[in-house]
């Protein structure tokens, strides 16, 4: 019994060992590796700008006083390119074919109104398809208005809005997105990696023949699907690893607050789920061009609802039920705690639990498939 | 050398040919007559290949040397595409060149409207060949459910439907049976007498064969050993058949192993029986594979499975390893029947597949030391065995090669010490000696003998050849899943009366053939007139226009378009696939943030600081948790990622409130997600200024220093994400789905070999991508419909500008799509790296660099530079513009021409890339 056990593990082994020797040789699929966890993470991380950056704004300023001069100055770079100072008529055109995100009007008489206590109106045009940045950006502009506004008044004698607010954003003072999306893009590239290179590998080795050959051997299905799982986990583990070491922390500078070992225990459990799921897409793909497509239909949702480009709190209750299966949003969530928030084990151990769960399922459903298609 | 005419078909001048490490063409020097039919013959891995590739202009030729073939330079490009409609080539394995999911029909016409043919005369063409090759009857079967030798046949219809000057076959029979070998080659001498100024090259490992042809050409180590007729070489080398002579050959130190073989008896006890089989049915459907087999096998027999191509071998042999459960009968291995549990079985059992099962990736000794591990061989005897075997197998000089690069013989051999390596006591091979050359086989065959009858291994082996049947201690005929026969060689032979084992073999087949189809034969006889007038062809090719030619653009579009609607569940995912992905997107993807988890922590308690607190918890977008008890709690809650914001209020907040103070209220937002943080950072700014400004109406003080602003949402009034993501998600998604279908469809095509006709005809490389291209455009344009229809219907989103305008752009975009799939199609071989590289290369940048989310003059550096030219960015704003702002092609101007202009770009970039020649 002890010696059957010993001699499937020698098995394990040495068909992972085959794995990763024949990766190896692949000098393509070497450089995509490289490349996804390099130049792909930096790339992708850096691409988000932080919130609200060069942000394009043309005023009307149909007053032309001090305080609307005045306002016009405090749009300044980062956040705002120069304020475009332009016409009424030239509203429409500029905003249709993209030149300016915002557009603000100043009426005629505005200044003079402020210092007699009226309430004049200011109008703040939006360019709404410009999504975050429209958000974002229509509040940062009410305030800034709304500030100097008050300065001014201050200056003028008139009393001053009563009760300041001051605002900490924690575990990332200055909102820097590129803390953000680095984690974000590593978690992405680790998905992809991880069920390519899993469900490739076995539909590679169906098309060559030698799957059919290794069953003649006296190997159990389980251990020609389990040698692919630690093998390319493996890969994917280390590389990753490697990734949020060098890549993330040291040059991109990006701090990362909880345990570097629980983290990678997380990463471990949810490749132990994705190379699962990738053997599971690999048996029900017939071919390779199958494979692609069914690749893209479950990572993108699965990367795009996982909470991680969008908060999941935001998309309708059904989605976020059902995400919680994926065992991305899981590990999404785990990581955000961890790595953003210095989060413990006495945090995250929900997350692991059913990061551990899903990934049973998912490995013991392959299995079942696994040994029925080669049957 | 006997001078044929004097005209040379081929003249060769010092060439030489080198791969990474090995010289496949080492200096040859070869002129071969035109209107003869040559063969070249060899061991594996000599050269002959590499030759007749650089012949026909397939593979392109290195530095050194000169070829000539039809009368000029092959170096030269105008000479090629002048040429190429005259050669007709088909590679070495079954049906490589041929499309499996086609008809034979499809398959013919195809080449056919490749070669510029109209309708009528491709009927007549088709109708011809087909009946003379006797697949007439199949014209409506796919390509990939024929047999070998009819497989064999249909390529040579592709190959002669344009009448070429030049034939080349390579290795046209190997792994195809000695009835449908024979009628084979009877094709191919009527041919030769129809078209007597057709000059016919043909690589071969079947001596038998080479007897037939006019010239011989051998060859070894990338030289040429001889030339001259058969009967010269015989009297040359004073044999009697030309499988001595060509070993007669061979340099003195490959001859030295080699012997005559010589079969001891088999001295075997009758009662010990290894294979056992009784009334071994298998049905796949209502076809019967394998129909009541029986035999029985003494332990260190030889036994030999003879039959036709799809005969039911490889299904016994299947049945025999456990990999095929018997649906019927039962199979025995030493008298336990092979069912439920064969792991004890399976370790007595070795195994060698048509295929070579071996792993390219590692090297021979690495292949065997993983075999005898996978074996169980305990780790301490793992590295004496594998020595001793590649000892034993004489793979020396070869130990650390991978098997990709070995020649055929020795990757058999390889294969033979990976089957053995454990000592079983059973050994089944299917097809070990296909296309392997004399020599290999016989040393193959001393290699089974030595297992036989000193190591009482018992065989279980199929083979095509007959002089290897004959080597046998028994052999059984099968035919249509039937055994007909099961005796010793010599006993069959006796038996049917005839004079050979083959004679006998094909005797008994035809009265099987004659018995199944009481009339109606399946591969009639030919009829005497083969090929159409050539004339008509000539005006053709002289006509040919070598840059584009539409017909032929429209061949490649009209086969693409065949297979991909045989592949209907690929279809269906990325059709249905890009819905589903629209509306996970579309709900997905919002910026708007609500139910956020907030808590107070209260240091006032007076009435003013319940309200503040009272006004959040009030809003939709807050929600208000327990109230937080210290600064310790707020790090635990926050850090849990329970709370996204917490409320601190100052001690005496209502006091100085009321004083006219100001006093200061503590926020703390969760950073972790910034986008989200700044959204909170909006929301409470905007709260707290409502608050007080309620206050200060409610006290009756004066409301100065105050200024209404008003905020218009233009395009998108309600400020819903979804009538922006809309319009934003159809490019993404139509970047990234077209782009994988097309870049797959032509990697498939390098994988699979048949792009091989790309190379060989007079395709140029713009109609070949074009016509692979245009399918999926049209199937995109489809899908970008249904997307459309989606965002209205379902979405509500409506398109407030021209819809014929949205598209026409979007027809465009298609174009740029499937483009960017073939221009990552041109950089890489293997399917995996493709999906890879095509996922890398679209997914980033098209819904991170493009705008979708953030507008692309907000980035900076490199992913500026990518989202500047990146397609989808254009789109992007011409969908956006249209769905949302109604503009017209006036304002979209600069955005549509990018587009218009990104199209050539691609394609000539994918054009360039891609190789019209191996190398």
């Amino acid at each position: 019994m002890k010696n059957k056990f010993s001699q499937s593990l020698r098995n394990i082994f040495y068909l992972g060992v085959k794995e990763l020797l024949g990766l190896w040789r692949d000098p393509m699929m070497l450089i995509l590796i490289l490349y996804s966890f390099t130049i792909g993470i930096y790339v992708g991380a850096k691409a988000q700008p932080d919130s609200l950056t060069k942000a394009s704004i043309a005023i009307v300023d149909e007053d032309r006083s001090q305080l609307t001069n005045r306002i016009c100055d405090s749009f300044m770079p980062p956040m705002f390119l120069k304020p475009q100072i332009i016409e009424r008529p030239e509203i429409d055109s500029g905003m249709d074919k993209g030149k300016y995100t915002f557009v603000v009007v100043f009426p005629t008489n505005f200044e003079k109104d402020i210092l007699k206590g009226e309430t004049p109106e200011v109008q703040i045009n939006v360019d709404a398809t410009r999504m975050a940045q429209a958000f974002t950006g229509a509040g940062y502009i009410q305030t800034i208005i709304s500030q100097e506004i008050s300065k001014f008044a201050h200056k003028n004698g008139i009393p001053d809005a009563q009760a300041q607010i001051v605002k900490r954003n924690r575990f990332n003072p200055n909102l820097t997105q590129s803390w953000f999306s680095a984690a974000v893009q590593l978690i992405n590239n680790i998905s992809m990696l991880a069920i390519i290179l899993t469900g490739a590998a076995l539909i590679r080795e169906r098309e060559c023949g030698t799957l059919e050959h290794l069953l003649v051997l006296p190997l159990r299905s389980f251990e020609i699907m389990v040698s692919k799982i630690w093998a390319m986990a493996l890969v994917v583990l280390a590389t990753a690893g490697i990734s949020q070491l060098v890549v993330i922390e040291w040059i991109m500078g990006v701090p990362a607050e909880g345990s570097r070992l629980l983290f990678m225990t997380g990463l471990a459990m949810y490749l132990f789920a994705v190379t699962s799921l990738g053997i599971f897409l690999a048996c029900i793909a017939q071919n390779m061009p199958q494979l692609g497509i069914l690749l893209i239909l479950v990572l993108l949702p699965m990367e795009m609802l996982s909470g991680g480009s969008t908060p999941l709190e935001s998309m309708p209750p059904l989605i976020q039920k059902v995400m919680q299966i994926s065992p991305t949003t899981q590990f999404v969530s785990f990581s955000q705690a961890l790595l953003y928030r210095g989060a413990g084990i006495d945090v995250v151990w929900k997350e692991m639990l059913a990061l551990f769960a899903i990934g049973s399922v998912l490995f013991w459903y392959s299995w079942l498939r696994f040994k029925r298609s080669v049957a | 050398m006997i001078d044929f005419n004097g005209k040379m078909a081929v003249s060769a001048r010092d060439l030489t040919y080198r791969f990474d490490k090995i010289t496949a063409l080492d200096n040859i020097s070869l002129d071969v007559p035109s209107g003869i039919i040559m063969g070249l013959i060899g061991p594996d891995g000599v050269g002959k290949s590499t030759l007749l590739s650089l012949i026909t202009g397939s593979r392109a030729l290195q530095n050194s040397g000169t070829l000539q073939v039809l009368g000029g330079d092959m170096r030269d490009k105008s000479h090629r595409n002048n040429v190429c409609p005259k050669i007709a080539y088909m590679p070495q394995g079954l049906g490589k060149n041929l499309y499996f999911t086609l008809t034979v029909e499809e398959n013919l016409q195809f080449f056919a409207r490749l070669f510029g043919h109209d309708a009528a005369e491709r009927r007549r063409r088709i109708d011809r060949l087909t009946r003379s090759t006797g697949l007439y009857p199949f014209l409506d079967r796919p390509a990939g459910k024929l047999s070998g030798g009819m497989k064999q046949k249909l390529g040579l219809c592709c190959a002669l439907i344009h009448d070429p000057d030049l034939l080349v076959l390579d290795e046209p029979t190997t792994g195809v049976d000695p009835l449908a070998r024979r009628q084979f080659w009877d094709l191919i001498d009527n041919i030769r007498a129809e078209q007597p100024q057709m000059s016919v090259m043909v690589a071969t490992a079947y001596m038998d064969e080479a007897q037939r042809f006019q010239w011989l050409v051998a060859m070894d180590e990338g030289k040429i050993l001889t030339t001259g007729t058969p009967e010269e070489i015989l009297t040359r080398t004073g044999k009697k058949d030309l499988d001595a002579a060509f070993i007669q050959l061979l340099p003195e130190s490959k001859r030295s192993g080699h012997r005559d073989i010589e079969l001891p008896p088999l001295d075997a006890d009758e009662k010990d029986i290894s294979i056992e089989a009784e009334g071994l049915t298998k049905r796949f459907g209502s076809f019967t594979a394998v129909d009541h087999v029986s035999f029985r096998i003494r332990r260190g027999e030889i036994f030999g499975f003879l039959g036709s191509n799809g005969c039911g071998k490889t299904t016994t042999m299947r049945m025999l390893t456990g990999l095929l459960p018997a649906t019927e009968g039962e199979a025995r291995l030493f008298g336990k029947p092979i069912s439920g549990d064969t792991m004890e079985v399976r370790k007595n059992l070795g195994y060698m597949t048509q295929l070579f099962s071996l792993y390219n990736e590692l090297t021979v000794r690495q292949n065997l030391k993983l075999y005898a591990r996978l074996y169980g061989i305990p780790e301490a005897d793992v590295k004496s065995k594998v020595e001793a075997m590649i000892a034993r197998f004489e793979l020396n000089n070869v130990a650390d090669t991978l098997p990709k690069d070995l020649p055929l013989g020795i990757k058999q051999r390889l294969s033979l010490a990976a089957a053995v390596i454990h000592d079983p006591q059973i050994l089944i091979l299917d097809e070990p000696t296909s296309g392997v050359d004399p020599v290999a086989r016989d040393s193959f065959w001393e290699l089974i003998i030595e297992l036989s009858r000193r190591d009482k291994v018992t065989i279980f082996i199929t083979t095509h050849f007959m002089n290897e049947a004959e080597r046998c201690d028994r052999i059984s005929l099968m035919h249509a899943g039937k055994s007909l026969a099961c005796d010793s060689p010599a006993e069959l032979v006796a038996k049917r009366q005839a004079p050979t084992l083959e004679s006998a073999f094909i005797s008994c087949l035809e009265e099987a053939e004659a018995a199944r189809n009481t009339g109606t034969s399946p591969e009639p006889e030919a009829e005497k007139i083969i090929l159409p007038e050539p004339e008509k062809s000539e005006s053709h090719a002289a006509k040919t226009n070598h840059f584009f030619s539409f017909q032929r653009f429209y061949s490649c579009f009209w086969r693409e378009n065949l297979e991909l609607l045989r592949d209907p569940i690929r279809l269906t995912l990325a059709l249905f696939g890009a819905l589903l992905l629209m509306v996970v997107m579309g709900f997905g993807i919002s910026m708007d943030v609500e139910d956020l988890s907030f808590a107070v922590l209260d240091n006032d308690h007076s009435q003013l600081s319940n309200n503040y607190a009272l006004n959040i918890a009030g809003s939709r977008y807050f929600i208000e948790k327990p109230p937080v008890k210290d600064y310790a709690d707020i790090d635990r809650r926050m850090r849990n990622g329970e709370l996204s914001m917490v409320v601190e209020l100052p001690p005496d907040f209502g006091k100085m409130l009321e004083r006219g103070e100001s006093p200061e209220i503590g926020v703390w937002v969760d950073g972790s997600m910034p986008s989200r943080a700044e959204t909170i950072n909006g929301y409470i700014e905007a709260m707290h200024n409502q608050w007080l400004e309620k206050l200060r109406k409610e006290s009756g003080h004066e409301t100065s220093g105050d200024v209404d602003i008003e905020v218009r949402y233009r395009y998108n009034p309600d400020v819903r994400s979804l009538p922006a993501m809309v319009p934003a998600v159809i490019p993404v998604l139509l970047m990234m789905i077209p782009a994988i279908l097309a870049a797959l469809a032509v990697v498939r095509e390098k994988e699979m070999g048949s792009i091989i006709n790309l190379y060989v005809t007079p395709l140029t490389r713009l109609e070949f991508l074009l016509g692979k291209q245009m399918p999926y455009v049209l199937f995109s344009m489809l899908s970008a419909l249904f997307l459309v229809a989606m965002a209205v219907a379902l979405f509500d989103v409506p398109i407030k500008g021209s819809l014929p305008l949205l598209l026409i752009s979007l027809a465009l975009y298609c174009m740029v799509s499937t483009g960017f799939g073939l221009l990552a199609s041109s950089v890489t071989r293997s399917q995996i790296a493709v999906i890879f590289l095509t996922m890398l290369a679209t997914i980033l940048p098209a819904t991170q660099l493009c705008g979708l989310i953030n507008p692309v003059d907000t980035q900076s550096g490199l992913a500026r530079l990518i989202g500047e030219i990146y397609p989808t960015t254009h789109m992007l704003l011409i969908s956006r513009g249209i769905f949302n702002k109604a503009l017209n092609i006036s304002d979209l101007q600069a955005p549509f021409i990018m587009l218009v202009v990104t199209i050539p770009v691609i394609i000539t970039l994918g054009t360039v890339l891609q190789k019209k020649q191996e190398d």
